[in-house]
């Protein structure tokens, strides 16, 4: 789509030229990619076309082995590690839901509010201070009648959205959501979509995902990734017509 | 839930586990020392020794729970920092002796004066001071955990890769103490100790002492734990140990968790091995010995990991057995802890305190389900 280098100035992620080998196998492959402040992308590709990669080396549990990775147009996120990127403002949400299941819903959410992170803040940290806005948080993704039951006793559904109550604890600038709906019943996917676009008011959100009517359901601009780079981009509409994606991906 | 932070984490647990250990640290002694012999209420002090005993196990595994049960660092290597606490009390304790070891040097230990040593070797200095020997109890056992851990835990060593270098570590120890030129008494290792603090070890009211000072450490050391685990640290500790890489995504730094409480447990195991020693009036290289660290595990295991006072219920329990076992059967002991290691983990996965809150938890919900009209069930 763009024929010049653009500025990496006033975006919210860039990425350039970003490649990730494994013992000779290209992950990602000069990859670039653009997200402006308070943009919503979907990602689609087929398995192994580097999602999940993709998340990887922006949260830093991956080192790329070439290209640049800027957050907010000037920090470098590839010099630092997962907790240094995490309190930057960059929320992830993994594919299989994934919370703290031996505490309760009320906790789950007191662990990922924004705050002080190091162990003596949390060592003399006192309790009760936080929860007003636990409890808007709570009343977001519906769990407040749960906010005493153990996390691990969650519906699959309900530990998706306590995830993503999570993230929004943490007050990112931009969240990478792994594969949201998957094992959703339809009125969950549904509901998930809602709650994505009213977080997405405020924040940037990358949205990796295989279900082509929640992708369609968010009617966002698609970046469609093959063997690690950009195949092709823009409306749902634009990319499915792309014979290059079809052959590839929706044609199969 | 306002107020201070140390006085609301002094919850009921705390409160309680801190009145009986106080309770015991004044009724054995009183027990022991004014009742009079022939009374049926009578503890003779060979038995006191033998609780006091008891007691630095129990501290030594609620320090091994502190990382085991709550963060999830299997740590096969607590025995070492046990030992270590142990032989700065040990050296304390042979300075004490000074001139009436059985050379009758003044200054050098009888194990130096055999070895033909000239001086006291570097390290052996400020150890005829107490408060400095106290210092080290924490020190060394500090230090080594902190070094182990900084290493470990920032490449991301986990689970039983972690175990097995913790092993490694008190194997290695065992080596190096077992030789005569580390100046540690070798082979013999520390004993014939005279006295500590100017009183007789030998004496019935030096033996209490010990007893009270052992039982209120390990009261000190399970409030401690309490206010840990009960913090927001604590539930950091958790979380990292259910589910780490969510906990690091969120923003926390695990590996400075993770420290922490790692060093913090070795100190613990530090006090509960200094205790030790004057009790039982020898530390040597044995102490070392892999099965040490392991004997440990299977006591928080037995008593239900992750629950504090289980690691203290497993290792009084686990040691009385032995104190019978090996009294009447010395050599079906190793057997005995083997199968109640296998026994634990097939039909008590939680310990028995996991047993007891278990049940609690059925008869109320039974109670629960025959007053509502409708069962609650909680979806999973």
């Amino acid at each position: 789509m763009m024929l010049t280098k653009p500025d990496p100035q006033h975006t919210q992620l860039y990425l350039d030229g970003v490649s990730v080998s494994f013992d000779g196998f290209r992950a990602l492959n000069n990859l670039s990619l653009i997200i402006m402040p308070g943009e919503m992308r979907a990602i689609i590709g087929p398995n192994g076309a580097g999602k999940t990669t993709m998340m990887d080396v922006i949260t830093g549990k991956t080192k790329p082995d070439r290209g640049t990775i800027l957050f907010d147009g000037d920090t470098n996120l590839t010099e630092m590690d997962e907790a240094g990127i995490a309190t930057l403002g960059i929320g992830r949400k993994f594919q299989k839901p994934t919370v703290f299941e031996s505490h309760t819903v009320w906790d789950n959410i007191d662990l990922a509010l924004a705050g002080r992170r190091g162990p003596f803040a949390t060592l003399f940290h006192r309790d009760g201070a936080d929860d007003d806005r636990i409890l808007a948080i709570l009343e977001t993704i519906r769990l407040s009648g749960r906010r005493d039951v153990l996390a691990g006793a969650l519906s699959h559904g309900q530990k998706q959205w306590l995830e993503i109550g999570m993230l929004l604890a943490q007050e990112p600038k931009l969240l990478l959501v792994d594969e949201p709906v998957a094992g959703m019943t339809d009125a969950e996917t549904a509901e998930t979509a809602r709650l994505l676009r009213e977080i997405a008011q405020t924040r940037s959100v990358v949205v990796v995902e295989h279900d082509m009517t929640f992708v369609r359901d968010l009617d966002v601009k698609v970046t469609v990734l093959h063997e690690g780079s950009v195949l092709s981009d823009g409306s749902l509409d634009h990319v499915s017509a792309d014979p290059r994606v079809i052959e590839v991906y929706l044609g199969r | 839930m306002q107020g201070g932070i140390l006085l609301p984490r002094l919850d009921r647990a705390g409160l309680i586990f801190g009145a009986v250990a106080l309770g015991l640290a004044i009724l054995i002694p009183i027990l022991n020392l004014i009742v009079p012999t022939d009374s049926a209420f009578h503890v003779p002090p060979h038995v006191v020794a033998l609780m006091g005993k008891y007691l630095c196990y129990a501290l030594l595994a609620l320090s091994v729970d502190l990382v085991w049960g709550y963060c999830g660092i299997l740590s096969l290597g607590h025995g070492a920092f046990f030992a270590l606490g142990g032989y700065a009390m040990g050296m304390y304790l042979m300075r004490q002796i000074g001139p009436r070891g059985m050379y009758g040097h003044p200054t050098l230990p009888d194990f130096m004066v055999f070895l033909n040593w000239q001086e006291l070797p570097w390290y052996w200095l400020g150890f005829d001071q107490f408060w400095f020997a106290a210092i080290m109890v924490l020190l060394a056992p500090g230090l080594l955990a902190g070094l182990l851990g900084w290493l470990a835990f920032r490449s991301r060593v986990t689970g039983v890769y972690l175990s097995i270098i913790t092993q490694a570590m008190t194997f290695a120890l065992l080596l190096a103490f077992f030789r005569n030129d580390m100046g540690f008494g070798g082979n013999n290792g520390l004993t014939d100790f005279k006295d500590i603090l100017g009183a007789p070890l030998q004496a019935d009211g030096t033996r209490s002492a010990l007893f009270a000072a052992s039982a209120i450490a390990l009261a000190f050391g399970f409030i401690l734990c309490r206010w840990i685990v009960r913090s927001k640290l604590g539930r950091v500790l958790v979380a990292i140990r259910d589910a780490e890489s969510r906990t690091r995504f969120l923003g926390y730094r695990v590996e400075q968790y993770k420290l922490l409480v790692f060093v913090t447990s070795a100190c613990m195991a530090g006090v509960a091995g200094a205790l030790y020693v004057p009790q039982v009036g020898i530390i040597n290289p044995g102490e070392f010995s892999p099965a040490n660290s392991i004997e440990a595990v299977i006591w928080v295991a037995v008593g239900g990991r992750g629950t504090l006072i289980g690691s203290v219920i497993g290792a009084v329990l686990v040691n009385f057995g032995k104190t019978l076992l090996t009294n009447a059967l010395p050599e079906i002991w190793l057997f005995a802890l083997g199968g109640l290691f296998i026994a634990v983990t097939l039909f008590l996965p939680r310990g028995i305190v996991g047993l007891w809150t278990g049940y609690w938890a059925k008869r109320r919900e039974k109670q629960a389900a025959s007053i509502a009209t409708q069962p609650v069930t909680e979806g999973s």
